[in-house]
């Protein structure tokens, strides 16, 4: 077994070859335009129907627990809107991509490396890592700051629904409550966050596949390693960078 | 010409290789013959820099593969094919896309020109047609046969083939021979085949190494080998009674010869 370190190591040299020697321009183009829509497009109804609940449950849940009259009824609205704004829309949209991009990526990278054919393309003299990674790493940073923006819109909608339908807030107390105080700091704050999530959910997962061996049991192995580790980066990914950007 | 110089290569402690040397010449069909688990597809990633061999040099001629920079790499990997055992074949692209990949990443051809010369190439592995389907939906052996197309489509200076008859019917191996050797003859170049099929190790075999081992046990060319005595090399070559008949026959017109 390598160790931590070694892992490491590994990924950070592999993350070296994939921005060294790139190929023809011209051949990432039509690769990256694929990957968007594998990666993006492909994942806005997964991103749209869990942000939909998320929205719907914690609107319920700030209704719920506001009993006091000292608190006023926007409340409700502002609270939603924080949230999905702040946390859930970067976070929960990383840790399910995790699980759908993520496993996607390192399956389809270790069956390439059990099949031989990243050997293939070494042969070739195609620098495997970059032609294989970096079209995945581009495309999901272009993507994920739409799902995320996606997210959010579709997060405070399903709580404005949901809120006035069972009558846990008026129409006009969430409005008012998700423009109280508004600050577009909030929403830049997200996309930074989701701009390194998706560079720790498109490699660390290619780490694993480029690196399984043996077959297709261990591909599924390195996939889940794949999903697993690239969901605890981006907790603490997410924590070191609400440090430096909030505080 | 390749040159393999005291090549070892071991796996944590299980040795594979011990001191290989061996010749490849150019414009010559080169066989490396053994039985299965000896070391040779080890050898050709060996010699294809896939696997680093623990000692040992490669000479591409005249200069070590190992101590090239990536420049180097890149400018003779340009002039290598390789058919891998399992083919290897890109599964997200088509037959076509698959055998124009090489020219795709360094050709400046145009659209037309590239998929002129890919249907060049198919017809002469037995595909023609066949260029939309994708490689789930072709048999073992035409899977092989793509392969052999993509390796070829360079025109590489260095062929190498690791068993390009296995899971094929004798005609359809025949074609596969007749095209090695039509290659290797047209270019020049350094061809390299791993192979167990005595059939066309003696169609078009010019020099034959036989390992096993893990080390060179017998070179020679077709017509030695039939002669050879050593042991080990006629298990393998006349594993069955049929062949040992043969053998022995051989021997008795040579011992008439010899009266
Ligand atoms: N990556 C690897 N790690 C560890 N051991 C390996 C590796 N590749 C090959 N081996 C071992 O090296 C030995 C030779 O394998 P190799 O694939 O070269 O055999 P071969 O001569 O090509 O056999 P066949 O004719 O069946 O293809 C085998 O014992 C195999 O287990
Ligand atoms: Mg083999």
């Amino acid at each position: 077994m390598t160790g931590i370190l070694g892992n490491f190591g590994r990924y950070f040299l592999l993350m070296r070859r994939v921005f060294s020697r790139a190929e023809k321009k011209k051949i990432y183009r039509p690769l990256i335009t694929d990957e968007m829509i594998k990666i993006g497009v492909q994942s806005v109804g997964i991103v749209a129907l869990l942000s939909f609940f998320m929205g719907a449950v914690v609107t319920l849940q700030t209704a719920a627990n506001i009993e006091s009259g000292w608190i006023p009824k926007w409340t409700v609205g502002y609270t939603t809107r924080q949230t999905m704004i702040y946390e859930f829309s970067s976070t929960i949209v990383a840790l399910v991509l995790a699980g759908k991009v993520g496993s996607n990526i390192a399956s389809e990278i270790g069956t390439m490396r059990i099949s031989e054919q990243i050997d293939a393309l070494d042969i070739m003299g195609v620098n495997s890592a970059s032609y294989l990674i970096l079209p995945k790493l581009i495309a999901s940073t272009i993507m994920f700051p739409f799902l995320v923006l996606m997210a959010m819109s579709v997060g405070i909608c399903s709580g404005a629904i949901v809120g006035t339908m069972s009558k846990a807030t008026s129409l006009n107390d969430f409005i008012y409550g998700i423009q109280y105080d508004f600050d577009s700091y909030g929403i830049v704050y997200s996309l930074i966050k989701t701009v390194f999530f998706a560079f720790i959910l498109s490699t660390i997962p290619a780490y694993h596949g480029y690196y399984a061996s043996g077959g297709a049991l261990e591909v599924g192995k390195s996939s889940t390693k794949g999903v697993v580790y690239s969901m605890v980066a981006v907790m603490v990914a997410n924590y070191l960078l609400t440090q430096i950007l909030l505080l | 010409m390749i040159q393999v110089q005291n090549i070892s290569k071991s796996f944590k402690d299980v040795q594979v290789l011990t001191d290989i040397n061996i010749d490849f010449l150019p414009g010559k069909i080169n066989f490396i013959i053994g039985r299965s688990g000896q070391g040779k597809s080890v050898l050709l990633k060996c010699m294809v820099g896939l696997l680093e061999p623990n000692v040992g040099s490669i000479l591409y001629n005249g200069v070590d593969f190992l101590n090239m920079d990536e420049d180097q790499h890149k400018a003779i990997r340009q002039e290598v094919g390789m058919l891998f055992q399992g083919a290897a074949l890109f599964d997200s692209m088509t037959v076509e896309e698959n055998v124009m990949f090489p020219l795709t990443m360094y050709s400046n051809l145009t659209k037309e020109e590239k998929i002129l010369k890919v249907n060049e190439c198919l017809e002469r592995v037995n595909l023609v047609g066949k260029n939309k389907l994708y490689p789930s939906e072709l048999s073992g052996g035409m899977k092989k046969r793509t392969g052999i197309a993509r390796a070829i489509i360079m025109n590489p200076k260095f062929l190498f083939v690791d068993e390009p008859n296995s899971g094929l019917d004798p005609e359809t191996s025949i074609v596969i021979d007749n095209l090695i050797r039509t290659i290797t003859y047209d270019l020049g170049s350094t061809t390299i085949v791993v192979s167990h099929d005595m059939n066309s190790v003696m169609e078009i075999g010019d020099r034959i190494n036989f390992i096993s081992g893990g080390r060179v046990e017998w070179q020679g060319d077709k017509h030695e080998l039939l002669r050879s005595e050593n042991t080990l090399l006629n298990n393998f070559v006349f594993a069955s009674e049929f062949m040992q008949e043969i053998k022995e026959n051989l021997k008795g017109e040579n011992s008439k010869q010899g009266e």
